[in-house]
């Protein structure tokens, strides 16, 4: 179990700046979710937490120590990465025994066991796997890792929706046996988002916001009406994406249902109801 | 036990209720062991912090009880302590709800009642 502080990173590539000025701390033994669209910077993040890269400015602690040549640290961190970086001509099962070498605690039976669960033939060649059954070895390799930190990229990619179900639950589990920090990072946030504990949302290189899933989802609510009602109802209050169909507006209002919006609504007859986390963070990440 | 993930309600009230609905049921005697919250995680894919605070939400108010090392168990009189606070919420829950939707559709008041003696000549009894 680890805490991992992120301060004042800024990431250039050339002169692409891939994340400007992040800084925000994951509290030990929960599951995280990194989201963000397409070149938000979320594998620059995790790369730098594994510290494959440097950072431009600032710097990244865990559990207090700096991860910057820090052997002991990084062999307690597991990435799964989004591709496949395992040699292709090697099976599955030697795979399992050198990723033992680097990372000691790696329990090689639960690795077999799961392997068998998901039908995953560990006498393979990484090369002939299908792309579903590459995440799901990467997957297992992780999960059987035994890391203080457990980091998945698109854990997902390629699953057909048995195995992912499957999937989430064998996650569940193993956390739940052994508590530890879990990042997952993901384009399919609706799936994911009653396992996530707390959400970290970046956009364009910012940190846009970083909440329990509970208390982003409780701060804000969707009103439904007729258009120049429900401009009437949002005067002065914090919304965003809005929607219009036909003579009917959507919006998302980004504060507390309290009695004093309850009476509003009812007397402008406009109707609320709650936002779903996918459609939450389109409109934060738009 | 079904939980709604789009439904208004937080996923963690869902769970107590559902526990709830269970015990009013008789499928989870007073004094029997109920689910853990790691199966109740696993089995409904959410994260066991939530879990948790549905589990605690019922004890807090003494409606489960935790056996240290064992697990989570029904309180003696939780049906009853269930059923009261239930009762409670009746009028808020169903019948306020009720009248707003009435409401909106014209239905009045003599109406609702009719309907009400109605649906308890024919139809209360199908279970």
């Amino acid at each position: 179990m680890n805490t991992i502080e992120i301060k004042g990173i800024t990431k250039y590539y050339g002169d692409v700046k891939a994340l400007d000025n992040v800084t925000f701390t994951m509290e030990k033994g929960k599951i995280y979710g990194l989201l963000g669209r397409n070149g938000a910077g979320k594998t620059t993040l995790l790369n730098l937490i594994t510290n494959r890269i440097f950072p431009t400015e600032g710097e990244i602690r865990i559990e207090g120590g700096s991860i910057y040549e820090n052997d002991k640290m990084l062999r307690n961190i597991f990435y799964m990465t989004e591709k496949n970086l395992y040699p292709g001509d090697e099976k599955l099962k030697n795979i399992f025994k050198w990723t033992r070498q680097f990372y000691p605690a790696f329990d090689i039976d639960y690795a077999k066991g799961l392997a068998e669960k998901f039908g995953l033939n560990i006498n393979k060649k990484v090369k002939d796997l299908s792309t579903g059954y590459g995440s799901i070895f990467k997957a297992v390799t992780a999960l059987a890792s035994n890391t203080g930190i457990i980091i998945f990229d698109e854990p997902i990619l390629g699953l057909d929706a048995n195995h992912r179900d499957m999937l989430y639950k064998e996650l569940l589990a193993n956390y739940s046996q052994n508590p530890r920090t879990i990042i997952i990072s993901t384009h399919l946030i609706e799936e994911v988002a009653q396992v996530l504990e707390e959400v970290v949302i970046i956009k364009e290189g910012k940190l846009v916001t970083k909440q329990p899933v509970e208390e982003l989802l409780s701060g804000a609510y969707t009103v439904t009406g007729e258009a120049s009602r429900v401009n009437r109802y949002i005067e002065g209050k914090k919304h965003i994406g809005g929607e219009t169909i036909g003579n009917v507006k959507t919006v998302i209002v980004l504060e507390d249902i309290n009695n004093k919006n309850k009476a509003l609504a009812k007397e402008l007859g406009i109707d609320f109801s709650k936002v779903q986390l996918q459609r939450l963070f389109i409109s934060l990440t738009n | 036990m079904l939980l709604d993930f789009s439904g208004e309600k937080p996923i963690y009230l869902q769970l107590a209720e559902a526990i709830e609905d269970n015990i009013l049921k008789g499928i989870f005697q007073e004094e029997a062991q109920v689910i853990s919250t790691t199966e109740i995680s696993v089995k409904y894919k959410i994260n066991p912090a939530t879990a948790g605070k549905g589990v605690n939400v019922l004890v807090d108010e003494g409606i489960l009880y935790k056996k240290r090392g064992v697990g989570m168990f029904v309180s003696t009189g939780a049906k009853k302590k269930i059923l009261k606070k239930r009762r409670k919420n009746f009028c808020q829950g169903f019948i306020l709800p009720l009248i707003d939707e009435a409401s909106k559709l014209d239905v009045t008041k003599e109406e609702i009642i009719d309907m009400i003696e109605g649906s308890f000549k024919n139809e209360y009894h199908r279970d």
